[in-house]
């Protein structure tokens, strides 16, 4: 099937070129059917692009070897779970992924708004599938999935990569991918305005599901990653400042702050200007995200070069960039407000604060994580930036953020008076300072940055609480309801404003416990023999006995050797038992011996983890291996020698050499050496967890369609009818 | 195997882009207009019950309110009548 997958990324790429002829020659001469024809080649792209990706999948599921993509990305041994997932473990299958979600997402808006949007939708449509051609150009010239294997078919592949067998980490991608792709659905709607100069609302309306969706999808993305970074990776953190990280927070900072300021466009016909740039920034975010995991750049600017995929993304971000810039300055005229900021104690004005902060946190993040390669190009040698960097900046723009995530809900549109600040501030504050009080009263009063965080995070929750009750009062009274039928109501009719009240809450959360856990953790990193315990934020935790075993895949091939430990961890009479790994994967490589590529492959961490609502308690172990060289070495030796002579039947090798393994595993029981074990007692993790859960929570609320307020004929006069469709007074 | 899937891949995109290029329809004009009206509409009720709310709450006076309310519904007042337009039946609904 390589030959008809490699057929159908042709004609993705041939669909693309005829959609962007046909959607421009219909708009420019008026010809609706050309449009449609133009939009139905977004529908064909998404087709053709499943079925290869249908015939890409099926050739991972089935260990089709002659796929050269399956060869270096799967193995007989890989699980199945992580065999339908590892497709996009690889680059070329995560382009066809791209492609794939790109034009499902495209498809969607495009039938969503077939009869809206007349004079936007074919320019966008031709954007969309600009982006599709780029895609698909990749896929069939440069980085094809469809390559057949050179040279006789392998009886084994070389595997996915084990770091990445864990399922946050399969699930991450699509998320982000989903994310990156829906955010193209706005930026080529803001470049269809653009162009047909329609630049009022309609189109951030009819998009605005999809920019929502994106953040969504990219939130989840980002959050999966810091989980899998935290359980799987062994280091004890969730965050570290990755370039890969931040490539995926930055487009996700600058659509937060579109979500927020395209509200005072809506209501005030304000900002538009700032708008349009944030949606084309945000679009181009979104591609320097994917170039900056696929181009190799990250890890040396020389790697850029090297990349085949370098040049082509640079060429798109720089057209991108180009168009919409001459885009914005073309139509200024077009884009003037409507409106001026009446005070600067007012709803416009904190959401435009809030959108310099997010802005300040993508610049200060797009420096740290571009720096280290501006400074190599410059200098020829390589900077680095590391967290402490990071936090210096994001910190205090981060708390400021909450605070504004605070006000913003609060304070009247237009121009607060005292009565309005009085009126909605008050309890918000009274619950900010009892926050001030526990968190003194439980000794957090030592770490400045945490404890103001504990006190914004209480005035986010008691203001978005007094919202809930003050909106929860009115609909009472408007349709005397019983307050839990209310609260449903209120929320179901206002998706959008209480979905937003309760993604404030959750990044409140979700911060309160990034505050404790960087700021209280005590961690230590020990070396322990059986029977020795340390001491890590009073929990005692003793190295019980060493645990080691071969791990064999479902069809009886040995997949794994495991070293570990088991520890026992007590605090005020509180016993519990807990395990930790490290996993050892063959290499493939064929210049190590049969025994010690067991131990020269990838090795990933399985960490203890006994998380509560309070703290978790984390640990690792890196077992010391160094004490079964000598056996390794004989056992290598060994079987060269039977090989070199060919004494040895495959089965019977096979028996030997597990047989072999099973006295490597028994000697580091038997006689076990010092293991170095990082321990991690950090209080609240789970919060963020918790948090990021209310947050997608809160997203998903205001995505959610609002019931249909209308679909009747009314025979009434007009201004009645409105008051009676709209369901307010008259 | 591979050229069938490619063959048959190839006649359904031909079939599905090329069937809107061998009919035309004004009824479809008449559709999109509609669907972009009743899209308006209901955007300006989600505007009017959104100014209440704030009003409700203390995010908006009274007087600037009444102004928004008042400017916002007649935006919808002129929706509504041109979607009475389309329907055929403007003047008398106006009227009623």
């Amino acid at each position: 099937m390589l030959v008809a997958g490699q057929g159908c990324l042709i004609l993705a790429l041939g669909v693309c070129l005829y959609g962007i002829g046909a959607s421009l020659y219909g708009v420019r001469t008026g010809r609706r059917e050309w449009v449609a024809s133009g939009r139905r080649a977004v529908y064909g792209l998404a087709g053709t692009a499943a079925v290869a990706f249908v015939i890409l999948e099926a050739a991972f599921l089935r260990s089709d070897f002659s796929f050269a993509l399956v060869t270096s990305h799967s193995s007989t041994t890989t699980p199945t779970f992580y065999r339908a997932t590892a497709v996009w473990s690889s680059q070329e299958g995560s382009l066809l992924l791209w492609l794939l979600l790109l034009s499902l997402w495209s498809s969607l808006i495009l039938f969503a708004t077939r009869r809206r949007l007349r004079e936007i939708a074919p320019y966008a449509t031709a954007v969309l599938l600009g982006l599709g051609a780029f895609f698909a150009a990749l896929l069939v010239f440069l980085e094809s999935p469809f390559d057949r294997t050179i040279g006789p078919l392998p009886a084994e592949g070389v595997g996915l990569n084990p770091l990445l067998r864990h399922p946050s980490m399969m699930i991450h991608p699509p998320m982000l991918y989903s994310g990156y792709t829906l955010f193209a659905v706005p930026f080529a709607f803001a470049v269809g305005a653009l162009v047909a100069r329609r630049l009022n609302a309609d189109w951030i309306r009819s998009t605005r599901p999809f920019t929502l969706g994106a953040w969504f999808f990219l939130g989840v993305g980002i959050v999966l990653g810091a989980r899998w970074s935290y359980s799987e990776l062994g280091w004890g953190g969730y965050w570290a400042w990755d370039p890969v990280e931040n490539a995926s927070l930055m487009p996700w900072l600058t659509g937060t702050a579109f979500l927020h300021s395209v509200m005072i466009q809506e209501k005030r016909g304000m900002l538009k200007v700032w708008n349009v740039s944030l949606v084309l920034a945000t679009g181009v975010l979104a591609i320097l995200g994917t170039f900056l995991v696929r181009s190799g750049i990250l890890d040396s600017i020389h790697a850029f070069g090297a990349s085949t995929l370098g040049v082509p993304f640079l060429a798109l971000i720089a057209v991108m960039i180009a168009g919409s810039v001459f885009l914005v300055a073309s139509r200024a005229g077009e884009l003037r407000s409507a409106h001026r900021l009446d005070s600067l104690l007012s709803r416009e004005a904190i959401f435009l604060l809030n959108n310099l902060v997010l802005v300040l946190l993508c610049v200060a993040i797009w420096w740290g994580t571009f720096f280290p390669l501006i400074a190599e190009a410059f200098t020829g040698r390589r900077a680095s930036i590391g967290p402490p960097w990071f936090d210096r900046f994001t910190v205090p723009l981060t708390l400021v953020l909450v605070l504004l995530s605070g006000i913003g809900p609060l304070i009247a549109w237009r121009r607060a008076t005292a009565a309005n600040l009085r009126r909605n501030f008050l309890a918000p504050i009274g619950v900010g300072a009892s926050a001030l009080v526990v968190a003194l009263l439980l000794g957090a009063g030592s770490q400045p940055d945490a404890l103001v965080m504990f006190v914004l995070a209480g005035f986010v929750v008691g203001g978005m609480s007094q919202e809930l009750v003050r909106g929860v009062r009115a609909r009472r009274v408007m349709a005397r309801e019983p307050v839990p039928l209310a609260v449903v109501s209120l929320v179901r009719r206002n998706r959008r404003r209480y979905g937003g009240y309760t993604v404030h809450v959750g990044m409140a959360l979700l911060f309160v416990g990034i505050a404790a856990s960087s700021s209280f953790a005590d961690e230590r990193d020990v070396e322990l023999v059986p029977g020795r315990s340390a001491t890590v934020g009073g929990y005692e935790i003793e190295y019980v006995r060493p645990t080691a075993e071969l791990v064999a895949a479902p069809n009886g091939r040995l997949e794994r050797i495991d070293f570990g430990a088991q520890l026992r961890v007590s605090k005020d009479g509180s016993v519990t038992t807990m395990r930790t790994e490290r996993s050892f994967f063959p290499s493939a490589g064929p210049m190590l011996g049969p025994v010690s590529r067991f131990f020269e492959g990838e090795a990933t961490s399985e960490v203890a983890l006994d998380a509560g609502l309070r703290e978790d308690v984390w640990a690792s172990v890196a077992p010391d291996t160094r004490r079964l060289a000598l056996r390794i070495e004989e056992g290598d030796r060994v079987f060269s020698e039977a090989d070199d002579a060919g004494a040895l039947p495959a089965r019977e090798r096979d028996v030997l050499l597990a047989e072999a393994l099973r006295g490597l595993v028994r000697s580091y029981t038997d006689n076990p050496p010092p293991a170095t074990f990082r321990l991690l007692v950090s209080p609240m993790v789970t919060w963020i967890w918790i948090g990021a859960i209310v947050v997608f929570l809160g997203a998903l609320i205001a995505l959610w369609p609002s019931p249909r307020t209308v679909g009747r004929r009314v025979t009434a006069a007009y201004t009645a009818r409105v008051g009676r469709e709209a369901r307010v007074p008259a | 195997m591979d050229l069938l899937v490619i063959v048959v891949v190839l006649l359904v995109v031909v079939a599905l882009v090329a069937a809107p290029l061998r009919r035309r329809s004004t009824a479809v004009e008449e559709d999109a207009a509609r669907a972009e009206l009743e899209a308006a509409r209901d955007a300006k009720y989600r505007e009017i019950r959104d100014a209440e709310l704030d009003h409700r709450t203390g995010k908006l006076s009274e007087a600037d309110w009444r102004r928004m309310d008042r400017a916002l519904r007649a935006e919808a007042v002129e929706i509504l009548q041109r979607l009475d337009e389309l329907n055929g039946s403007g003047t008398s609904t106006a009227a009623g």
